[in-house]
């Protein structure tokens, strides 16, 4: 389980502080997947960042029962200079895996072809999000936290996310960003939807997005 | 489809020992990484680690028995002035700008929870100390086998030298490399002011050859007394060395303190770039 208690996050801007997130307690079983909605800027990435621990909580407390990928986003998580290769390698010794069984799957997954080989500088961001996506699925999670990535590349790409995630590592948790409401719907069970910093939870999907438009205006 | 179920065993409470083994792969793995780039993945590659300061300090080496410098005395080895003199200059010199450049090159791993900025400074810190270490150890071994100075005459002695200025190249690089990540200027100024402490503070200089005032006055620059006694035990017979290890150890444990007081506060600074 993921257990997130009072979590708040403030950013200091000029003249004092803005609260993203604003006291947020929710709970993650194992295998539960949920979509997280709300407006650009609501706090969706920061609240992944923070689940994901790449950045600290102003305040409260994150308890993580259970193995968590990094945040799957079109930026970060790898070194530009380093070639997607290096970048793999530097992941498995980061999170204690072995290297040499993961190079094929990888390679193979994210369709890079000589681009496995060449500087992640170099790649677009499809690319980039391709060797996240193969990567964190070599490396094994129990919860796979994914922003906006999955949207990436053509229907047969996304054919195999889904193939991967969703039917071969079914038993696992997924925390999904996305603006795309099918794809929330064909992955995730529970919605948050967050509304000035405020995290409100539906077990129900309808209810959720029904909630998510009164609000959008917020 | 069959389903893969490779997921790990729920993380124990991690307990301190857990976190330092932790600590110690993503060190491991910042290391690895730093050799990539830092000296290219052809030719030579990582080898420069160690070729580039054995050829800079051989040349100052070189460079200086030509011109012949007489420290106070005939007797002082000129090969081995230089070469401690040098190799203690980049021990402290370069570990600022190593760490300075820690965190802009690496913000993105960042994104990785295990990964520190703490963790960011010691691979880069501990990859150079090692290669400035294997440099002089090789060029020691060198210039006495070719005879172009007499061996050290108490290793051990030069060990402890070395040491305190390693750690005050480390307490340097926390210091200095924090700052110069939150204000770039620090790096700017701290660059042509290391070639000036380095001219009056040690490296060029023997202690016994200045005037008691002004010994006294260098004598405050903490890296002096690592250069002494590193040459208190390259050449100890030749000549007299001032020096107290107790003060550059003090000196850079407070350096490290407040570089780790810094670096507390840069996780939180990184935030605003993405």
């Amino acid at each position: 389980m993921i257990d997130l208690r009072e979590v708040t996050k403030k950013y200091p801007v000029r003249g004092g502080e803005r609260t993203v997130l604003d006291r947020i307690t929710f709970r993650i079983e194992r295998g539960e997947k949920i979509g997280f909605l709300g407006r650009n800027g609501a706090g969706k990435s920061t609240l992944i960042r923070l689940i994901g621990g790449a950045e600290a909580p102003t305040s409260g407390e994150i308890i993580r029962g259970m193995s968590l990928s990094w945040p799957l986003a079109f930026g970060g998580a790898f070194q530009g200079q380093l070639t997607g290769l290096d970048n793999l390698k530097f992941i498995c010794r980061v999170y204690g895996k072995s290297i040499e069984d993961k190079i094929p799957f990888v390679e193979d997954f994210s369709e890079l072809g000589r681009y496995f080989k060449e500087p992640v500088g170099t790649y677009s961001s499809g690319m980039m999000a391709r060797l996240a996506f193969a990567i964190s699925m070599a490396v094994e999670f129990d919860c796979y936290l994914i922003d906006e990535v999955m949207t990436v590349g053509d229907r047969r790409f996304s054919e195999k996310c889904h193939e991967e995630l969703m039917v071969k590592r079914s038993d696992r948790s997924l925390i999904v960003v996305s603006h795309h409401e099918d794809q929330i719907r064909n992955t995730c069970t529970h919605l948050g939807v967050l509304v000035q910093g405020v995290l409100h939870r539906f077990n129900d999907l309808d209810e959720g997005y029904e909630f998510y438009h009164r609000h959008a205006s917020e | 489809m069959t389903m893969i179920s490779k997921t790990t065993p729920p993380p124990a409470a991690c307990s301190l020992m857990e976190s330092f083994r932790i600590q110690c792969r993503v060190i491991w793995a910042l290391m690895m990484r730093e050799m990539i780039t830092m000296f290219g993945r052809h030719g030579l590659g990582f080898a420069w680690i160690f070729v580039m300061p054995m050829v800079l300090t051989a040349g100052i080496t070189l460079a200086w028995s030509l011109r012949g410098i007489s420290e106070g005395g005939a007797d002082i080895p000129i090969a081995a002035f230089a070469l401690t003199g040098y190799s203690t200059l980049i021990l402290y010199r370069n570990m600022p700008s190593t760490a300075a450049g820690a965190v802009k090159m690496n913000v993105s791993l960042l994104y990785h929870r295990h990964v520190r900025v703490l963790d960011l400074f010691l691979a880069r810190i501990i990859l150079q100390i090692s290669a400035i270490t294997f440099s002089m150890v090789t060029l020691t071994i060198i210039f006495s086998w070719v005879g172009l100075m007499p061996p050290p005459i108490d290793p051990l002695l030069a060990l402890k030298g070395w040491m305190a200025t390693a750690c005050f190249g480390i307490g340097l690089g926390f210091f200095i490399g924090s700052l110069a990540t939150k204000h770039e200027w620090v790096d700017h100024v701290w660059h042509p002011f290391s070639y000036i402490l380095g001219g009056i503070a040690g490296a060029a200089l023997l202690m016994q050859s200045v005037p008691p005032k002004v010994r006294n006055m260098l004598l405050w620059f903490p890296i002096v007394h690592g250069a002494e006694c590193l040459r208190d035990g390259y050449f100890g017979d030749k000549f007299t060395p001032y020096y107290d290890l107790s003060y550059e150890y003090l000196a850079s444990i407070v350096l490290l303190f407040l570089g780790l007081l810094q670096i507390r506060t840069i996780r939180g600074y990184t935030e605003t770039y993405h």
